[in-house]
């Protein structure tokens, strides 16, 4: 499987899975499950910073840690509307030195559901502007068709709540949108455990993003490790193609020579 | 002399005369890996801290990356 690389906007992926870096126990336990998972794209905030005190940089850390294998994706988690959206993505890009954002524009702070119409705005102008969007969006084919004929570099349809942990709630709109997008789908959001996971790379999904499933798990790197596998093992039951399902038995066993018989 | 104006939507009165004085001030030279800076909400390119002067009423916001999803 060596080959089986995931290529998004010219750039190579020999991981499909993609890490969150919040809400880990603490710094260090985000650095190993970082580097237990894998994973070659760490999900982050941009966020006012404290004039209080200048504390360690995050990029620092990652950088330093994980020595360029690790790239970072900044979020535009939080904001409400395009506008603050395409400013979050600008200052990301500023900071950050990258053109690529994971875009998110929610539209109900309690549900995190994205806002489609700010979220096709935003996606618009941060294309036009010479971003590589990669929007965080709702499990709908129509909403993901969309976004592609905008520009987006992938879509990222959401599993379930953000933070649940709740799977894969409908798992055929997840595999209809991965039969029709023309662009690479990243299942995001929701994934609980590492079957969860498989199942979006069996559905199709060219990657998962998840971050919630392994920050939280009793054991996070070892559940990073898990996850790293899982979605291994499910793209590989991807492309090896299921044995079609059976509404009755079929015997795996040959049916001549039985004894008694 | 000082001005107020917004910092990370905080009114404050500051003395400095450039971005790039109110940010040294703050311990943040330019360069810094990982800062980012609006005025008035458009982005200010680091390069261009120095020549930025502070006027009454500015609303500046300074971010960095930090742990996220």
């Amino acid at each position: 499987m060596q080959d089986d690389t995931l290529t998004i906007a010219g750039r190579t992926f020999r991981s499909r899975l993609f890490l969150g870096t919040a809400g880990y126990p603490n710094q260090q336990v985000m650095l190993d499950s970082l580097e237990a998972s894998g994973t070659e794209l760490a999900t982050v905030a941009i966020r006012r910073i404290s004039l209080d005190g200048y504390s360690e940089s995050l990029v620092d850390v990652i950088a330093d840690v994980l020595g360029g294998r690790v790239g970072l994706l900044p979020n535009t988690a939080g904001c409400l509307t395009a506008r603050e959206a395409v400013l979050t993505a600008q200052l990301a890009r500023e900071a950050l030195g990258t053109d690529w954002v994971k875009l998110e524009v929610i539209g109900d702070r309690e549900l995190l559901y994205p806002d489609v119409e700010e979220l096709l705005r935003a996606t618009e102008e941060l294309v036009a502007d010479g971003f590589t969007v990669l929007p965080y969006c709702n499990d709908d084919p129509v909403t993901c068709r969309k976004l592609a004929d905008l520009g987006a570099a992938a879509v990222m349809p959401l599993g379930a709540f953000i933070g649940s942990g709740l799977g894969i709630r409908n798992p055929h709109a997840i595999e209809t949108i991965c039969a029709r997008s023309p662009v690479p789908v990243v299942l995001d959001a929701g994934i609980g455990t590492a079957s969860d996971a498989a199942l979006a790379m069996e559905l199709g999904c060219s990657a998962v993003l998840l971050n919630t499933a392994v920050s939280k798990a009793r054991d996070p790197v070892r559940m990073a490790a898990a996850m790293r596998d899982a979605v291994s093992a499910g793209r590989s039951a991807r492309l090896a193609g299921r044995m079609p399902k059976r509404a009755f038995a079929e015997p795996s066993s040959p049916q001549l020579g039985l004894i008694g018989t | 002399m000082s001005a107020t104006i917004q910092i990370n939507g905080r009114a404050e009165a500051v003395t400095a005369a450039t971005v790039a004085a109110l940010l040294a001030e703050r311990g943040i030279v330019p360069g810094a890996r990982g800062v980012a800076v609006a005025l008035n909400g458009a982005v200010l390119p680091s390069r261009r801290w120095a020549e930025t002067p502070l006027s009454p009423g500015d609303a500046i916001e300074i971010v960095r990356p930090i742990q996220g999803g």
